[in-house]
């Protein structure tokens, strides 16, 4: 038996001409799904494949690839993804989101403003948002064709006739340039807004379901509202006890078994790079007694 | 026939491929940019070095090429690297080397994709003269974060009208890329081209 | 201090340290060769095979090793290298009917030309677990029929089909799709559905065919027949002009003779459902049969009421590597997401509160 060798990035060169045309269709073709014959791939589907994909089909000797999950460059299928093209593809990785040329992310968009000379790179486990409407790929393919999207507006409605508001709180649709509806990947809502008018380029991957997707730089992104019940975003009412930052995403720590909690940021780099730059948050809540009117100002 | 075809291929082709994807990719980014293809392939005249880098970086046995000129060597050329049939049925073409003194109307004869696969279109290469120093036009889109003015040289009879009715049948369409010696231009389908 | 999750790459390399350790497990015991997975677990190595879509005995037992056992996980790993391999060229189809026999019953007819052979089955052993299975004791070599060089094997279709009592199987040159390499889409063909099923999960595919024969979309199979052997694959050779054979593989073909369907120009006949699959796997090749005959639906005007006959969702599911992958993502970090939800349903739960006070003290006020 002979081990098996591998080309740069993994994939064959013929494997990445195919995901390359996909790729330059969903760039001409903003927010449409571009069906591409993915590949089975040493990773979980569900795991990053379509994103993986993607990135290994750009991927140049000169880039440099920082990946995160969650917000984070230590999560542990982030440090797999980031391990994977360091193996095979000899990259230079980083955990500076202003030093990367490519990023590829699950759940999260950067807080830094992105810029023109990077790629965004999703990682997408259901790539159609019709798909909790009607389940069927025949079906939903001919919706899109006949911009036939009513169907989305009444579920956001049922939510706010039931609860008094949208209850998509993530993977929060969207529509590209006044024609198709996206599914922004399962980022907060809080990401939505950077998702217009970037100037980087923002590439989709959903490796199960063999879709490719894109938003060119600078692309108009509306996510879908109603005149009386406008599109909002998640917001957090304390500062990042580590770094003191506002307006960002955070993530809840539970801290004890008492009701302690405390927020930090979910960008792991935004926050280190603010620490380093001499911010300082209140730090951890105490704990005991105080934990309960912690608890309050959590709200 | 000589035996042109064998040389002038990437140097490097897993690196070649990927250099000129990536240009590529920013071209159809940005709308309007002039992506540098130079000193990648040298493919046999009369095409330019950046069509031979966009058909050796994405073409292959699945994707027929449609040229509306003979080029024997160079069809030959991208045969021989690529593996890519020359086809004669413009329909089927994925992507297709137009004439540089040819009538844009022709261009509707190609693929322009399904309501349900807007994918299932054609690139095609248009040959101009320069892509600086012609008329100017004003480009808005996509890709754009205002305007974006570009000159090109040699646009064939018809250009304006037969981009604008491509813009108006979005998103079905063709995706042109103007290629010029070592350089190219990229006016995918979502491009509104004005003329100044 | 709160540390966000730091230290990844190391946890990572001592669970893959813990992993090897545990698959190993006694080291006083000796570890499985290869032999003796590929050769005393074999139905699990042509499982492997079978839905990992690769025959390769050898690189199956080591996927099985590796997994612990762990079939989804050997059938990923098999996956995950065939994606790899380059495409020499393709065989001719095999032909079944001049199958080297190791089992071949029919359910149709009592008795028929070439005999029925029981061969290496599990039916008619009594399920009671044998004592001797806890040692290494001799086990008599198996006993095996005479077989005339020149005996025949014909398929019980095909006598069916000289009377013109099924639908014919039609020879076609048309070349056949391939879903690992073209993004599937729907309608898709019956080539592209046999193979999304020969791949497709074992235990998915019995649960679907089970179903038809309860109700779910019924097509009143009779086997026709279930052969297992060796087949021979023959490789064209342009240069000199004939094929070759290039070697042998085992695989089990169910004929399903199904629901006849009547007139127009050919007269009331049987229909089929057909099942191919690497290795020895009778269930698999009959489930398959079952789940093919219902996906026809559409081809004999039958209505789609039933999941087996849903083309779609056949097709979007039965591939375990498929869904396991996306079932077992639901333990990666999902925190962001879920804080999102946090935050709405504290919000939805402080209205839900203020809105019950507020009725709360009016329903007092008023009494």
């Amino acid at each position: 038996m002979t081990l098996p060798t591998y080309n740069f990035a993994y994939l064959d060169e013929q494997t990445k001409r195919m995901i390359r045309r996909a790729i330059l269709k969903g760039i001409a073709i903003p927010g449409y799904q571009v069906p591409f014959a993915s590949r089975e791939m040493p990773m979980p589907y569900g795991w990053g494949t379509g994103g993986v994909q993607v990135t290994a089909a750009i991927l140049g000797p000169d880039d440099v690839l920082k990946v995160i999950d969650q917000g984070a460059d230590d999560t542990t299928n982030a440090v797999s993804i980031r391990a994977f093209f360091a193996k095979t593809a000899n990259v230079a990785t980083t955990t500076k989101t202003a030093d990367a040329t490519i990023i590829q992310t699950r759940h999260r968009i950067p807080e830094e403003r992105l810029q023109a000379h990077q790629t965004l790179v999703f990682q997408v486990p259901i790539p159609e948002p019709l798909r909790f409407l009607e389940p069927r790929e025949t079906e939903t393919r001919v919706m899109h064709g006949l911009e036939e999207y009513g169907l989305v507006h009444v579920k956001l409605y049922e939510d706010i006739a039931q609860h008094g508001h949208i209850a998509t709180t993530y993977a929060y649709p969207v529509k590209v340039e006044d024609r198709y509806v996206m599914d922004p990947s399962p980022i907060p809502k809080f990401d939505n807004p950077k998702l217009g008018r970037s100037p980087a380029l923002q590439l989709f991957g959903a490796g199960r379901e063999k879709r490719i997707y894109a938003l060119p730089p600078f692309t108009e992104v509306a996510s879908l509202d109603f005149e009386d019940h406008p599109f909002t975003v998640q917001r957090f009412s304390r500062p990042c006890a580590l770094c003191n930052a506002t307006g960002v995403y955070m993530d809840e720590v539970v801290t004890d078994d008492r009701g302690g909690r405390m927020f930090v940021c979910s960008d792991t780099d935004h926050c280190e790079t603010r620490q380093a730059d001499g911010h300082r948050g209140p730090g951890l809540p105490q704990l005991g007694p105080h934990a309960a009117s912690d608890r309050e100002s959590a709200r | 026939m000589s035996l042109a075809f064998v040389d002038g291929g990437f140097a490097e082709p897993v690196f070649g491929s990927q250099h000129a994807f990536r240009a590529l990719m920013d071209a159809f980014a940005r709308p309007g940019s002039i992506a540098d293809l130079s000193g990648l392939a040298v493919p046999p005249v009369p095409m330019s070095p950046a069509a031979g880098a966009f058909l050796l970086a994405l073409a292959d046995q699945d994707t027929p090429v449609f040229f509306e000129t003979h080029m024997p060597d160079a069809q030959a050329w991208v045969g021989f690297h690529t593996g890519a049939t020359v086809t004669r049925d413009a329909p089927s073409a994925r992507f297709a080397h137009l004439s540089d003194a040819g009538d844009a109307a022709a261009w509707n004869r190609f693929a322009r994709g399904t309501a349900e696969y807007p994918d299932r279109s054609a690139s095609l290469l248009l040959p101009v003269a320069g892509l600086r120093g012609g008329q100017s036009l004003i480009l808005k889109g996509p890709g754009i974060e205002t305007t974006r003015e570009i000159a090109p040289q040699g646009l064939p009879r018809g250009f304006a009208d037969v981009m604008a009715a491509n813009r108006a049948g979005f998103p079905l369409g063709f995706d042109l890329v103007l290629v010029a010696g070592g350089e190219a231009l990229a006016l995918p389908r979502t491009t509104r081209i004005e003329e100044v | 201090m709160y540390v966000a999750v730091k230290g990844g790459e190391a946890a990572i390399e001592k669970a893959h340290r813990l992993l090897a350790d545990r698959r190993r497990g006694d080291r006083s015991v000796p570890a499985l060769s290869l032999e003796q997975v590929a050769g005393q677990l074999s139905l699990a190595v042509d499982r492997v095979m079978a839905e990992g879509s690769l025959y390769d005995p050898d690189l199956a037992a080591m996927a099985v090793r590796q997994s612990r056992g762990d079939l989804i996980e050997a059938i990923f790993l098999i996956r995950a290298y065939r994606t790899t391999l380059p495409r020499f060229g393709a065989t001719r189809p095999v032909e079944t009917a001049a199958m080297r026999i190791e089992r071949r019953v029919s359910a149709t007819y009592k008795d028929i030309p070439g005999g029925q052979l029981l061969g290496p089955t599990f039916d008619y052993t009594h399920r009671l677990i044998d004592p001797d299975m806890a040692g290494d004791h001799p086990v008599a070599p198996g006993a095996l029929r005479e077989m005339a060089g020149d005996a025949a094997y014909p398929r019980v279709t095909d006598i069916l089909n000289d009377e013109g009592l099924i639908e014919p199987d039609v020879a076609s040159d048309v070349e056949p799709g391939d879903l690992t390499r073209d993004p599937t889409g729907f309608p898709a063909g019956r080539d592209l559905r046999l193979q999304a099923l020969a791949r497709g999960d074992e235990g998915f595919l019995l649960s679907l065919g089970y179903s038809t024969q309860r109700g779910y979309g019924r097509t009143h199979p009779f086997v026709g027949e279930v052969r297992i052997g060796l087949v021979d694959l023959e490789i064209d050779l342009p240069e000199l002009g004939f094929a070759v054979n290039i070697g042998a593989i085992r695989v089990t073909e169910c004929q399903m003779v199904s629901q006849f369907k009547g007139g127009g120009e050919n007269g009331p006949r049987f229909t089929r459902g057909y099942g191919l699959v690497f290795g020895q796997s009778e269930r698999k090749a009959m489930a398959m049969s079952l789940v093919d005959r219902a996906l026809r639906a559409d081809e004999f005007d039958e209505n789609r009421v039933a999941p087996a006959q849903d083309e779609e969702f056949v097709l979007s599911h039965c591939d375990n590597v498929e869904a396991t992958g996306f079932v077992e993502h639901l333990k990666l970090p999902h925190y962001v997401d879920f804080q999102a939800e946090l935050d709405l349903l504290r919000m939805l739960r402080r209205e839900h509160a203020a809105k019950t006070t507020a009725e709360t003290d009016r329903q007092e006020a008023a009494e």
